[in-house]
């Protein structure tokens, strides 16, 4: 079964070491802003929100790559993209409703989880547990709405009109 | 690697901002925030300088390891000739702040002169300009995170401001950053409030490098488990933040109450981290909603509050309905048992203010607590406060007083001057609970001597941040230590000191050696900037730092005879508990101390000293 | 089954893949009209700029990709459509029988009725043979012309500058982008491309380009203000259309272009139409509408094959948005930017940092945005957008904050978060 990354935002405490550690793996930089998973501030609520791609089934910004530079690896079921390919169109950023995937002006392309190849150091770096990464088929859209709405304690939003 | 070798100097005066290269030859010799910045200001400001003059400077720096992945790497200080104590004054935060000005590419901003109308400054990346702040002027720090994100339009700017309490001149006016996280002492926002600069806001995305990144990521990790393995900071800061203190030093007798008169609060119980953990019985829900951590922290003591909405303080205010910044041990300790107050919401709300106007919890506090006694003793009357009456134990009158002082309005306005002006002012000098014009934190050195000494001789003032070694006399780290005995504290408490420095000047939390020694901390700076960094190397820049703060406050006039403690902590004998009986035991202390520091008679380092630390 | 896919842009390419995964048995053929490989319009700007070489905007970069899977593909044009008799008549090929067929022909250039405009030496940008022509023309120091400031003419003015040209930009309408941006946002675009040395001329019409006295001499590029601009080139970028001249007399009905269900048939049984040549259902209005974009080719192709294979798949509708980087300047464009009836907007804007973010909302909903140098999280736009999501107390923050859009999609969409809170 394919791994996938299991993120309980309860636990987060918003160290962003997870960004830390993305960033350094894929850019060999620590920089938040180079980094493919974000940590959300809810401040309002005390709340922080890990959030990256879930390598969703539907692949919006795959589809939507005119020059097929966004392919699955499937030894991860993850979307990746090939920096000698992409060149830099931006339409996979519009695509994917998620917003996951980005555009880095600096080197003119859009970056994306990759799930670190099978290894993320996003979940290793996470000191309580807030990111796994598990066996487990629940990522993808239709899980992200559901979990919502269970959780939502105002059924008047997070769903759909 | 560590450092970008890229300073800012932003002249207020002129409206210029410049980058300049870092002084290399300093950073080997005073590692980078504390230490780095203190150098520049003790060789750019003249230590008689008035602070609030525009020849005073104030810098903000980071430490080589903010910006990195070790645990609680996000740390940065404010550094100026402090408003409420005249000394050097060295203020430490942490949110995400610090880490943002680093990935910017700055290692800090030095600030000098004086705008001659409000300004903020604006960082983004390498670029970095002044602009006006009408907008923000008068406006909380709240609102000026609000303006600042909606005006650049970008949620990950990262803000450091004053509030009003900055701008209206109270005396321990702070530095907040992150709506919530405060370089708070001594008056350093009083000091960026008299230089017309309303806030930094930074966006940084030029990311932070290391010297050797393979191993410093080995360091970094096994540090990280040794805080993970740890009880207090894997276990006990995470659940209870600092405020698992408060039962525990209220049981030794060391918890300060009503102004230092008691040492034992009977309320402590209610204003306790477990407390706030509790169910309240108006809204079932606990005052804490959660811990959080600052950039780069393994350890999350951070307290993240919600007020009772039924509470008084907020009936109808929805504003401060959402959750926030809640109380950490020391500003339980002055809203609460300083002042004889143990209504937690109370408190929680009075602590919101503080966030929000910028300004001291512990000085505030303490200084409420010296106003009540004044009250108490008929000295101060109804006629001064307006009809409040400061009586001990009153939640509106606290509550009140932190209104009226974030605002610069009515009675505040003497509470804002401080614990030592305002006892000064009323005739009773003697009733400050203060060294050197900063009010003492939540120990009482009756009760845990070293702290007396930690006290006397703290280069920015009254502060338990400079020696805090109440880690060994109470909670046995890194040896158990008789709290109640003074032989051998002077030799505790000038280790603490040295080493302190040193982690000040990292860029790390000063908490992590709650699990740490300076072992864990050297081989993640070794690998990451430039030198070598061995502990005693560490060691040794703590103790240079420690002369060269110590010569700055010297040539700003301050003696032998400052190095002291109110006559009530040398004189009153604690009450109850189990300190009873006892009186802090500073004079078998000092001459030691002097002695263990390389100092003579009259607290001067010697020349043999200060050849030896290259000072 | 037989299969017939005509057009080998994404919308073709997409649906012959689709087809070939999900009826393996059956025959797939894909014909495209241009002697290329199938490629990319949008990636044509990058090889203008030379960024890339012309492999670079094949949309499936492995030379022999269709012949592995099973894909004929072949280099040949519609010319008529004889679908009572399940028989498409190819250029090349002759009449040709097929069980389903895709209509996937694109668009084209439209080039206004403005006297000299289609003379020789005077290019539309919209194929890669036109892409090889204007790289040979637009020589560093060259004075071109670019009639036209839509997206088309936008997407390749970056690539112009680029390559060093003296660049001037004509466009008819009051501002550039004129069907993607509102004046604010277009106004930044058009400050942008001022600061980088290139004049922009809105509002401003071409007369006419004169006869060029001989190879080699400028075009006289006459505008109706009077004043006459020389060029060493003219590009034209004036808009498209859909490809339909083949359809006449087929049955097949068309408005705009080819109109579509929501399961992308036409009138004509069998026969289906996907990306720029459709006439689809349109997300935000409920109505149907021609939208000549990317996202949109690739999910018409897609949602059409799963149906000719006998998948039965509606389409929730296309929702027009584009992205757009002008000289580094990064705008995007979604929906309803230019808002509804009853609805509500809020914007914040930067002119000093050209930072621009408009919501457009109906009731709690968002239907419609403008950014300028916005790159982060961007697709959360269309998320909220396509999802419906309501946006409750996120409403109000958002109207006090439009740069918190992220958070609220995760209040609102994607996280177990009350989306209530304290206000």
């Amino acid at each position: 079964m394919l791994r996938s990354l299991h993120i309980e935002p309860r636990k987060c405490t918003g160290c962003l070491q997870c960004e830390m550690a993305c960033s350094y793996e894929n850019e060999g930089v620590f920089n938040p802003a180079r980094s493919r998973i974000k940590v959300f501030n809810f401040h309002e609520e005390g709340r922080m929100v890990p959030y990256t791609c879930t390598q969703c089934a539907e692949a919006w910004c795959l589809h939507a790559c005119p020059v097929e530079a966004i392919v699955v690896n499937h030894a991860t079921g993850a979307k990746e993209v090939l920096d000698s390919r992409c060149v830099g169109c931006k339409v996979c950023t519009i695509a994917c409703p998620f917003g996951t995937v980005n555009y880095q002006q600096a080197t003119g392309k859009v970056i994306k989880c990759d799930l670190c190849g099978g290894d993320p150091a996003c979940a290793k770096a996470c000191p309580t547990q807030a990111i796994t990464y598990v066996d487990a088929d629940w990522t993808g859209y239709d899980r992200m709405r559901a979990w919502a709405s269970r959780t939502d304690a105002q059924p008047a939003a997070g769903t759909p009109a | 690697m560590g450092w970008h070798n890229k300073v800012l100097r932003v002249n207020l005066t002129a409206g210029t901002c410049t980058p300049e290269p870092l002084n290399a030859e300093w950073a080997q010799q005073y590692l980078g925030q504390r230490g780095l910045a203190t150098k520049y200001l003790v060789e750019e400001v003249d230590p008689k300088v008035d602070p609030l003059a525009p020849e005073n400077k104030i810098i903000f720096a980071t430490g080589p390891l903010t910006g990195t992945a070790a645990s609680t790497g996000g740390r940065y200080s404010v550094i100026t000739k402090g408003a409420l104590t005249g000394a050097i004054a060295c203020s430490n935060s942490g949110g995400y702040f610090g880490a943002e000005l680093k990935m910017a590419g700055w290692d800090m901003i030095i600030c000098e002169g004086r705008a001659a109308k409000p300004v903020y400054l604006f960082i983004e990346d390498g670029r970095a300009e002044l602009l006006p702040a009408d907008g923000l002027w008068g406006k909380s720090v709240w609102e000026v995170d609000e303006i600042i994100h909606r005006t650049h339009q970008d949620p990950l700017i990262r803000i450091s401001a004053i509030g009003r309490a900055g701008e209206e001149g109270v005396m321990y006016a702070g530095v907040v950053n992150d709506l919530h996280r405060a370089a708070g002492r001594s008056g350093v926002g009083t000091v960026m409030g008299s230089k017309n600069l309303k806030a930094i806001a930074v966006r940084g995305t030029a990311g932070v490098r290391v010297k050797d990144p393979a191993r410093f990521m080995q360091a970094a990790a096994a540090a990280k488990e040794v805080l993970a393995g740890n009880a207090v900071t894997g276990q006990g800061l995470p659940k209870y933040g600092t405020q698992v203190l408060m039962n525990v030093i209220n049981e030794v007798g060391a918890l300060p109450t009503r102004n230092h008169r008691d040492v034992q609060f009977e309320g402590a119980g209610h204003i306790s981290g477990e407390a706030m953990h509790e169910p309240r019985p108006s809204d079932g829900k606990p005052n804490l909603v959660t811990n959080q951590a600052c950039f780069g922290c393994t350890i999350a003591c951070g307290r993240i509050s919600r007020i009772d909405q039924k509470h008084y303080t907020v009936v109808n205010r929805p504003e401060y309905w959402s959750a926030s910044g809640g109380l950490e041990y020391e500003a339980a300790w002055a809203l609460g048992a300083a002042t004889g107050v143990d209504d937690l919401e109370a408190l929680t709300y009075a602590n919101f203010l503080c966030n929000e106007q910028g300004f001291d919890p512990i000085s505030f506090g303490a200084t409420v607590g010296a106003a009540m006694e004044l009250y108490d003793m008929g000295v101060i009357t109804d006629a001064e406060t307006g009809g409040l009456r400061l009586v001990f134990g009153s939640a509106e009158v606290l509550t009140t007083l932190a209104e009226l002082t974030g605002r610069g309005e009515g009675f505040g306005r003497e509470i804002g001057l401080g614990s030592k002006r305002l006892c000064e002012k009323y005739g009773h000098p003697e009733l400050s609970m203060s060294v050197n014009g900063q009010e003492f934190p939540a120990y009482d050195s009756r009760g845990i001597q070293g702290m007396g000494l930690t006290y006397a001789t703290s280069n920015r003032g009254a502060c338990h941040l400079r020696s805090y070694t109440v880690s060994s006399e109470i909670l046995g780290i890194p040896e158990k230590t008789d709290p109640l005995a003074s032989e051998g504290k002077a030799g505790l408490v000038k280790a603490f000191q040295d080493a302190t420095a040193a982690v000040d000047s990292s860029g790390l939390c000063l908490f992590t050696t709650f699990a740490w020694t300076l072992g864990d901390i050297a081989p993640q700076l070794d690998a990451a900037c430039e030198g070598e960094w061995s502990v005693d190397r560490l060691l040794e820049t703590g103790e240079r730092i420690w002369n060269m703060e110590r010569q700055f406050n010297l040539a700003a006039g301050f003696t032998a005879k400052d190095d002291t403690l109110p006559k009530r902590l040398l004189t009153e004998p604690a009450k109850t508990g189990p300190a009873k009986g006892k009186v802090n035991e500073l004079p078998k202390m000092l001459p030691e101390y002097y002695q263990l520091r390389g100092w003579d008679a009259e607290g001067v380092p010697t020349g043999e000293t200060l050849s030896r630390l290259g000072l | 089954m037989r299969y017939l896919v005509v057009g080998a842009g994404p919308a073709g390419v997409i649906a012959a893949e689709t087809l070939r995964n999900t009826d393996p048995g059956g025959e797939v053929m894909l014909v495209g009209g241009e002697p290329e490989p199938a490629y990319s319009r949008m990636a044509i700007p990058y090889y203008l700029a030379g960024g890339i070489g012309e492999p670079g905007t094949y949309l499936r970069p492995e030379p022999d990709h269709f012949s592995r899977a099973g894909i004929d593909f072949r280099h040949d044009r519609l010319l008529r459509l004889d679908a009572a008799a399940g028989q498409a008549h190819l250029a090349k090929g002759g009449a040709t029988p097929f069980d389903r067929l895709l209509i996937a022909t694109g668009s084209s250039p439209a080039v206004p009725p403005v006297p000299g405009l289609t003379q020789p030496g005077i290019h539309t940008c919209w194929t890669l043979a036109d892409a090889r022509a204007i790289a040979a023309a637009a020589k560093p120091g060259a004075r071109v012309v670019l009639v036209g400031a839509g997206f088309i003419g936008c997407i390749i003015l970056e690539a112009l500058v680029e390559r060093g040209v003296q660049l001037t930009v004509v466009e008819q309408a009051p501002r550039m982008v004129a069907r993607m941006m509102n004046q604010v946002a277009a106004g930044m675009i058009k400050r942008r491309c001022e600061q980088n040395g290139v004049e922009v001329l809105t509002d401003t019409l071409v007369d006419g380009v004169a006869e060029r006295a001989g190879n080699g001499e400028p075009f006289k590029v006459h505008l109706k203000s009077g004043r006459i601009l020389e060029a060493d080139l003219v590009i034209t970028a004036t808009g498209v259309r859909p490809n339909l001249g083949f359809l006449e007399g087929s049955g097949v009905e068309t408005g705009q272009g080819v109109l579509v269900d929501e399961n992308l048939r036409t009138s004509v049984p069998h026969v289906y139409a996907a990306g720029d040549v459709a006439e689809g259902r349109d997300f935000s209005t409920g109505g149907q509408s021609v939208h000549a974009i990317q996202p949109t080719a690739s999910e018409h192709g897609r949602i059409a094959a799963l149906n000719m294979a006998g998948v039965e798949s509606a389409y929730a509708g296309s929702l027009i948005m584009n992205v757009l980087d002008t000289l580094g300047l990064v705008s995007s464009s979604f929906g309803r930017w230019d808002g509804v009836a009853d609805g509500e907007e809020v914007a914040l804007r930067d002119d000093a940092r050209q930072r621009y973010l408009q919501l457009q909302f109906a009731g709690d909903v968002l239907v419609g945005a403008n950014s300028v140098g916005m790159t982060q999280h961007v697709g959360v736009l269309r998320g909220l957008i396509q999802g419906r999501f309501r946006l409750g107390v996120w409403k109000r923050r958002l109207l006090a904050d439009p740069t918190r859009i992220m958070e609220a999609y995760l209040a609102c969409a994607a996280s177990p978060l009350p989306a209530g809170g304290a206000q």
